[in-house]
C-alpha cells in the first residue's frame, strides 16, 4: 500500500505546493483545499493520470460554514464544496475541499469527469444553493421545483413550525402539478423519432414495482426503452438536516430509518464517527454484538431483496418463505433490542443493553435452521430456468462503468471486484472473523442475486463465530462520552451521575473536528461524514448512501431494455427509498 | 314437451353452476396458494373463511362504479360483458355426463375455439377503450400472445379429432371409452393443450396482460366494482372452461368405474361425479401452477408461442396421422 500522504506530496509537486493547503482532520483521510480554478484540473489528474488513480467519485456534497467557530487551519469559506474521492489500488480515499464566498456561488461542475457527479451536484444545488457551471440539468433533486430556499443553509428553518401553516389552495395546486409535468426537452430528449412517435410512461410514484415512492419516466418505442429518466425526492424527510438539530445521541434513531432495511446496520457508521470523534475506543464484546446483530440484519435485508426480486420477476410464493425466515430474524432481535425493524440499539461507545439470557440458544437455533432453506430458496430461484431467463444478461454494467458510478456493494462484486469493506478496512473487529467474499463476473442481474445469495451464507459463519466466540466485559465504553453512562455507576459516584445527566438531558458535547466512517452496508457502502463544532449537536452530518448512486445509474442499465426487463433491473439494484432520498 | 324443460333444466345447471364455481375457485385458490406458501389465507369469515367469497361480493357490488371521463364509454362497458358472455357461451357444448350438455353440437370442439378466440376481444378492448397507457400495453401484450397460441391451441386439439373422427366432445368421450383415454396416446398434444390452455386465460405464468409488477394489473386498471368483477369471474370461468376441456378431451371425461351402478339418474351422477372430480384436479393444478412460475417476459413467451410450442403441435399432428395411416 501506498503511503497516506504520498498523495499530498504528489500533487504538491505536480500542482505546486501552494495550490493546497493540508488540513489535518480525526479520520486521517487526506484532507486538501483546492482553488476553483485549478478543481477540474486536480480532480482529472486523480481520476486518470495519477499513479493509484482514484477512479471513483465516492461522495460530493457541501458544508456551510457560516456560523461554525472552530475552523483551525482552514481557508476562510462561506460554503465549502467536499469531494471525496476514493482509490482502489491504494486503499485510500482523499477529500477534496473548495472555498466559496457567499457572494459567489460558483463552481465549475465535473459531470464530463464523473457522470456520477451530476445527482451530488444536483443535491448541493437543491440543498445550498450553489451553481455547478456546465452541468447539463442543474435542477432540484430531492426538493420539488417550486420550493423556496435551500434546505441545508444554517438560515433555513428546520421545524414546520418555523414555517408557518402549509395551505394547497386550488391555484398552488394546479402550480404544484404543472411542476410536475415531464418535458422531454429539459432531458434532451426528442418526442418522436424518424419511424415512430415514443410513448413517454410514468412508472410511479406510486407502483407496485418500484417498492417506494419513485417516479421514472420511461421513453419508450413500443415496449423497448429508449432512454429513462429517474426522478427522486418523494421519500426525502431531511435527515441530514435532523442531525443539525438533534443531539449527538438523539440523532441515532433517525439513522434506523435511512435504510429502513438494514436495521441496526445503520447505527454502526454513526456510532463509529462519533467515537471517531470522540476518541472512544469500545471494548471487544461491544464490537462482537454489533458485528452480529449487524450480520443478522443482512441477512434480513437480503431475505426482503430475495423475495421482492423474485416477485418482481413473476415468481409468486418465494416472498411468503422469506419474510418468514425474515420472521424468525426479527424474533430474535426482539429479544435482544426489544424493538423490530428499527431497534436504534447501538449507542455512542457500546449498546444500548447487555445481551438477554438465553440468547445463544436463540441465534444458534437460528443459524441451524436457515442453510437449509437457503439450498431451497437457491433451488426455486437462482436455479429456475425461467428466472435466469429473465434475469441474466439483463442490466449488465462492466466493471469500470461500476466505478465509474460510484457502485458498491454486491453490486460492485458481481463485476468481479472483491471490494468488501469488512475486509479492505476491517472496522468493529471484522478482522477477527474468517469469512470469503463471494463475487460474480458477468454483472448483470442474475449475477447481483448470485453475490447476494451467496453473503447470506457467509452472514451466518460470521454470526455463528459471534456465538462461539463471544468475548466477555462490558457492554459500554469506559469513557466519559459514553452515552448514556453505565447506570449502576451513577448510585456511587457523583462525576458519573452528573455526566449521566448531562449526557441524557443536554446531550455529549462531542469534541470539534471531521470524520467519516464508511461501512460495508446491506446494500452497499454507507457511510457518515461527521463535523462537530464542540456542540450538543452535529454541525453537519452528511449521510453518503449507497442507494443513491445505485439508482442514478438506472438509464444506463435500462437503454434498450423491455418494460419487464425494468422491472427485474430494479429489483436487482436493491434499494430502498429512504436510503436514496434520506 | 319434456325434451325442451330437460334442455333448459341443464341450461339453468349450467350457467348456476359455472356463476358459483367461479366465486368457489376464489376461495379455493387463495387457501391452496396460502397453504403452499406457509401462511393461513382467508380463514376467519364461516367455516373454513367459505364465507370470505360472500364478504368479498358484497363488497365489489358496493364499490363505486367509476367509469374514467378519458374512456370509451360504450367500449368500456362492453368489454367485461364479452368475456363472460364467450366463456359461459362456450360452456353449452361441454357434455358432463352422457346426454347432459346444452346442446350436442356436431361441431363442438369448433365452437369452443370460436369462442375463446372472441373471448381476447374482451382484453384488447378493455385495454384500448381504458385510455390508460398500461391498460394499452396490457392490450397489445394480450392480441400478440392470443395470435401466438390460438393457433397452436387449434392444432394441437387436432390429433384428438384425428383419432376419434370426430369434432362432437360427447362423441370424443365415447370414443376414449372405446379405446383408451387420450392422455397416453396424445400426451404431447395435452401438454401442447394445457398450455394454450394457461395462455388462454392469462394465468401465471402467461398472464403478461396483466403482470402485476409491471403493467399495475394492465387491462383492467381502470376497472372497479362488478366490472372488475367480472374480468375476475371471467378468469375463473376461463379456467373451469378449460378444465373441463382437458377432462373431456384427454381424459375420458364421465368415463370411470361405475361401482356397479349401471342405471337410471344414479348411473348420471356417478359418471358426474367422475367428471367433477378430474376437473377439480385440473383446477388445483392450475392454482398450483401459479404458485410456482416465473413470469417470462413478453418477447420470450411469443418466441416460444412461435417457434417451440407451433412446431412441435404441427409434428404431433403429423405423427399422429401417420400413426393412423400405418395402423389402417
Amino acid at each position: 500500500m501506498i503511503d497516506r500522504l504520498d498523495i499530498v506530496a504528489e500533487l504538491g509537486s505536480r500542482f505546486g505546493h501552494e495550490t493546497f493547503q493540508v488540513q489535518p482532520t480525526r479520520d486521517e483521510i487526506p484532507t486538501l483545499w483546492v482553488s476553483r480554478d485549478k478543481l477540474r484540473e486536480v480532480v482529472g489528474y486523480l481520476k486518470t493520470d495519477a499513479p493509484g488513480p482514484y477512479k471513483m467519485l465516492y461522495d460530493l456534497t457541501a458544508i456551510d460554514e457560516r456560523t461554525r467557530t472552530h475552523r483551525p487551519d482552514q481557508p476562510a469559506s462561506d460554503f465549502t464544496v467536499v469531494h471525496h474521492l476514493l482509490s482502489f489500488d491504494r486503499n485510500q480515499d482523499l477529500r477534496l475541499k473548495v472555498a466559496l464566498s457567499e457572494t459567489d456561488l460558483r463552481l465549475p461542475s465535473i459531470t464530463d469527469i464523473w457522470e456520477s457527479a451530476s445527482w451530488c451536484e444536483r443535491e448541493v444545488y437543491d440543498m445550498f444553493g450553489i451553481k455547478f457551471e456546465g452541468h447539463p440539468h442543474l435542477y432540484r433533486l430531492l426538493m420539488p421545483r417550486t420550493w423556496k430556499g435551500h434546505p441545508l443553509r444554517k438560515e433555513h428553518p428546520a421545524r414546520a413550525t418555523e414555517m408557518g401553516p402549509f395551505q394547497l389552495p386550488d391555484e398552488k395546486q394546479d402550480a404544484e402539478q404543472e411542476a410536475l409535468h415531464f418535458r422531454p426537452e429539459e432531458w434532451g430528449m426528442k418526442r418522436e423519432s424518424e419511424t415512430s412517435e415514443f410513448m413517454f410512461l410514468n412508472l410511479g410514484p406510486q407502483h407496485p414495482g418500484t417498492h417506494g415512492v419513485l417516479r421514472i419516466i420511461l421513453q419508450l418505442d413500443g415496449e423497448e426503452i429508449v432512454d429513462c429518466v429517474p426522478e427522486i425526492g418523494f421519500h426525502h424527510r431531511g435527515a441530514e438536516k435532523m442531525g443539525e438539530r438533534q443531539s449527538w445521541h438523539g440523532f441515532i434513531p433517525y439513522t434506523d430509518r435511512i435504510d429502513y432495511l438494514g436495521g441496526v446496520m445503520n447505527n454502526l457508521p454513526y456510532c463509529l464517527a462519533v467515537e471517531k470523534l470522540a476518541g472512544i475506543q469500545v471494548p471487544e464484546r461491544v464490537e462482537t454484538i454489533r458485528v452480529m446483530m449487524c450480520e443478522l440484519f443482512r441477512i434480513a435485508s437480503h431475505l426482503v431483496w430475495y423475495g421482492t426480486f423474485a416477485q418482481d420477476v413473476g415468481i409468486m410464493s418465494p416472498v411468503f418463505f422469506m419474510f418468514n425466515d425474515r420472521e424468525r430474524i426479527f424474533d430474535i432481535v426482539r429479544a435482544v433490542c426489544g424493538g423490530r425493524m428499527h431497534p436504534s440499539w447501538f449507542r455512542i461507545g457500546g449498546v444500548a443493553q447487555d445481551l438477554p439470557n438465553g440468547w445463544d440458544k436463540l441465534i444458534l437455533d437460528f443459524v441451524n435452521y436457515l442453510p437449509a432453506r437457503l439450498v431451497e430458496w437457491e433451488k426455486m430461484v437462482m436455479q429456475n430456468r425461467l428466472f435466469k431467463a429473465r434475469t441474466q444478461g439483463i442490466g449488465a454494467y462492466t466493471l469500470e462503468q461500476a466505478i465509474d458510478w460510484g457502485v458498491t456493494g454486491p453490486g460492485l462484486r458481481a463485476c468481479g471486484c472483491d471490494w468488501d469493506f469488512r475486509k479492505k478496512r476491517p472496522y468493529s473487529g471484522y478482522q477477527r472473523f474468517e469469512f470469503d467474499i463471494p463475487t460474480a463476473t458477468r454483472g448483470d442481474c442474475y449475477d447481483r442475486g448470485l453475490v447476494r445469495a451467496a453473503e447470506m451464507e457467509q452472514s451466518l459463519r460470521i454470526v455463528r463465530q459471534c456465538v462461539e466466540n463471544m468475548p466477555t466485559g462490558s457492554y459500554k465504553a469506559d469513557h466519559p462520552l459514553t452515552t448514556p453512562p453505565l447506570k449502576e455507576k451513577t448510585m456511587r459516584d457523583i462525576e458519573t451521575l452528573i455526566t449521566h445527566f448531562l449526557g441524557v438531558s443536554w446531550g455529549p458535547v462531542i469534541p470539534p473536528g471531521e470524520a467519516f466512517v464508511g461501512i460495508e452496508a446491506t446494500k452497499g457502502n454507507n457511510g457518515y461524514y461527521l463535523v462537530s463544532d464542540g456542540s450538543t449537536m452535529s454541525y453537519r452530518t452528511r449521510i453518503r448512501t449507497p442507494s443513491f448512486r445505485h439508482m442514478q445509474m438506472l438509464p444506463m442499465m435500462s437503454r434498450g431494455a423491455t418494460v419487464a426487463d425494468m422491472l427485474a433491473i430494479i429489483g436487482s439494484i436493491d434499494f430502498v427509498l429512504a436510503d436514496i432520498d434520506r | 314437451m319434456n325434451e325442451t324443460l330437460g334442455t333448459l333444466l341443464i341450461i339453468a345447471f349450467v350457467i348456476l353452476g359455472v356463476l358459483h364455481v367461479a366465486p368457489g375457485l376464489i376461495w379455493l385458490e387463495r387457501r391452496l396458494l396460502a397453504l403452499w406458501q406457509d401462511r393461513y389465507g382467508p380463514n376467519r369469515v364461516g367455516p373454513f373463511g367459505l364465507f370470505q367469497v360472500l364478504a368479498d361480493a358484497i363488497k365489489m357490488f358496493f364499490k363505486e362504479d367509476w367509469i374514467p371521463p378519458f374512456a370509451d364509454k360504450a367500449t368500456f362497458i362492453l368489454a367485461p360483458c364479452i368475456i363472460n358472455v364467450t366463456a359461459l357461451t362456450a360452456f353449452a357444448v361441454i357434455p358432463f355426463a352422457p346426454g347432459w350438455s346444452v346442446v350436442d353440437m356436431s361441431v363442438g370442439l369448433l365452437f369452443f375455439l370460436a369462442m375463446s378466440s372472441l373471448g381476447v376481444y374482451s382484453v384488447t378492448l378493455a385495454g384500448w377503450a381504458s385510455n390508460n397507457k398500461y391498460s394499452l400495453l396490457g392490450g397489445l401484450r394480450a392480441s400478440a400472445q392470443m395470435l401466438g397460441y390460438e393457433v397452436f391451441m387449434g392444432l394441437s386439439l387436432m390429433g384428438v379429432v384425428l383419432m376419434s373422427g370426430t369434432f362432437n366432445l360427447a362423441k370424443i368421450v365415447e370414443a376414449q371409452q372405446n379405446t383408451i383415454w387420450y392422455c397416453v396416446p396424445q400426451f404431447l398434444g395435452m401438454m401442447l393443450f394445457l398450455i394454450a390452455g394457461i395462455a388462454e386465460t392469462h394465468r401465471l405464468p402467461f398472464d403478461l396482460p396483466e403482470a402485476e409488477a409491471e403493467l399495475i394489473a394492465g387491462f383492467h386498471s381502470e376497472y372497479s366494482s362488478m366490472k372488475f368483477g367480472m374480468f375476475f369471474i371471467g378468469e375463473y370461468i376461463g379456467i373451469t372452461l378449460i378444465s373441463c376441456l382437458m377432462t373431456v378431451l384427454y381424459f375420458g371425461g364421465w368415463d370411470g368405474p361405475t361401482f356397479g351402478i349401471s342405471e337410471g339418474l344414479a348411473l348420471k351422477l356417478v359418471q358426474f361425479g367422475w367428471f367433477a372430480a378430474k376437473t377439480f384436479v385440473f383446477l388445483c393444478l392450475f392454482i398450483l401452477l401459479r404458485a410456482s412460475f416465473c413470469r417470462p417476459r413478453y418477447d420470450q413467451l411469443i418466441a416460444f408461442g412461435w417457434k417451440i410450442m407451433l412446431p412441435l403441435s404441427l409434428a404431433n399432428l403429423l405423427i399422429t396421422g401417420a400413426a393412423l395411416l400405418a395402423l389402417e
